[in-house]
């Protein structure tokens, strides 16, 4: 009986937080920390920063990460596919709708304003997230990440070179510099 | 056959996209816009839209819109599957990885070598959203003077608000909503 509410429950908070979480991954880390650390206390808090840190390194939604890490620390894989339906279902359900209406909706002189407008306001977004990720970059003060930024942008605008491509070869010059430090490091020691 | 296409792309889509949010939208417009031409690059842009007006990640909402339009529910069901699959693996392996010997260094060192690079494709990817906006196509006009100011005003003032006051986006697209009502009815 107790299994059974835990797997109730895992499944009805990731489909509540999932339901009310606009904007995406950042926004969903926080409210998970405050449902599983504080309120139901499953999770430490050192335990919930470090799995924030999968979610964010692994591919795919971070918020769908972050739920399937939850729900298998606590019950085992019948549990991260319990929390992965309860993250999924909400945005499943609801662009389904919209997107059954989508060309009325689209029709509409009102909305198609209102859209007009929104995807203007989607360029300022998407404009302020890119420059708040390239400082980041620069805050490193190493030449590579940059070189990296500059010549991935390269490839990708100018030569429509494949993005998958891209990854690939951004990966391993990651882990052949991540390599190259940690023997430095241990150089020096 | 198109559901598996639909499967294919996304699981793609869902293994490639590697730091969240923003990182899957280049990879979709490739496959979604550029590779299947499933969707219009004006279908995309609305996409971009509603995923920003509704909760849920940007990756899951647009399988499930392109499945819809694609091959109805079923489409929906099997693209936000193939988006969600590889996710399910690969954290699962390394949050195992992760009880069993509690360090991740080289994991985190590969990803933070691609950081970089995934910011490159979430602004060129951005360059097209933010051409869609200002002259309604994805690539530079001939003309540059024949601009839509009034998105050229919104996409001025959103980025100065985002920027001076760390605003949520969901606000700013709102605030977007409502001046493009008000202005294009005016003008």
């Amino acid at each position: 009986m107790k299994d059974k509410n835990k797997y109730l429950k895992l499944f009805t908070s990731t489909f509540q937080l999932s339901a009310c979480t606009f904007g995406g991954g950042f926004v969903i880390i926080p409210l998970m920390r405050k449902k599983f650390v504080e309120d139901l206390g499953w999770i430490d808090e050192q335990e919930m920063m470090d799995l924030t840190a999968i979610a964010q390194s692994s591919p795919g939604a971070i918020a769908v990460n972050a739920a399937i890490l939850v729900g298998y620390r606590v019950a085992g894989i019948p549990g991260a596919l319990l929390t992965v339906a309860g993250s999924v279902l909400p945005p499943l359900i609801i662009i389904s709708i919209i997107s059954m209406f989508y060309q009325a909706f689209r029709d509409n002189p009102i909305v198609n304003m209102a859209m007009t407008g929104m995807l203007a306001g989607v360029a300022a977004v998407i404009m302020d997230v890119v420059v708040t990720m390239a400082k980041s970059i620069f805050k490193l003060k190493r030449i590579l990440p940059v070189l990296v930024m500059l010549g991935a942008f390269i490839a990708t605008y100018f030569f429509k070179v494949n993005i998958i491509l891209i990854i690939l070869v951004c990966g391993v010059v990651g882990a052949v510099d991540t390599l190259y430090q940690q023997k430095n490091r241990k150089e020096l020691a | 056959m198109v559901l598996l296409q639909l499967f294919w792309s996304f699981f793609q889509i869902g293994l490639f996209s590697i730091g969240g949010g923003y990182a899957a939208m280049p990879l979709i417009q490739n496959q979604v816009v550029d590779l299947h031409s499933w969707l219009t690059m004006t279908q995309f842009a609305d996409i971009m839209t509603i995923a920003e007006m509704t909760p849920g990640p940007i990756a899951i909402n647009s399988a499930t819109f392109v499945g819809i339009q694609i091959a109805g529910i079923p489409g929906a069901l099997v693209a936000t599957m193939g988006c969600v699959f590889p996710s399910c693996i690969i954290v699962m392996t390394l949050a195992y990885v992760y009880y069993r010997f509690r360090g991740l260094s080289m994991v985190q060192g590969v990803l933070g070598g691609l950081r970089p690079a995934v910011i490159a494709m979430i602004a060129s990817a951005g360059i097209s959203l933010l051409l869609m906006a200002l002259y309604g196509q994805k690539t530079w006009p001939a003309d540059l003077s024949a601009v839509n100011y009034i998105s050229v005003a919104i996409v001025v003032v959103g980025f100065f608000i985002l920027r001076k006051w760390k605003i949520s986006p969901i606000y700013v697209m709102a605030g977007a909503g409502v001046a493009g009502v008000i202005l294009y009815s005016i003008f």
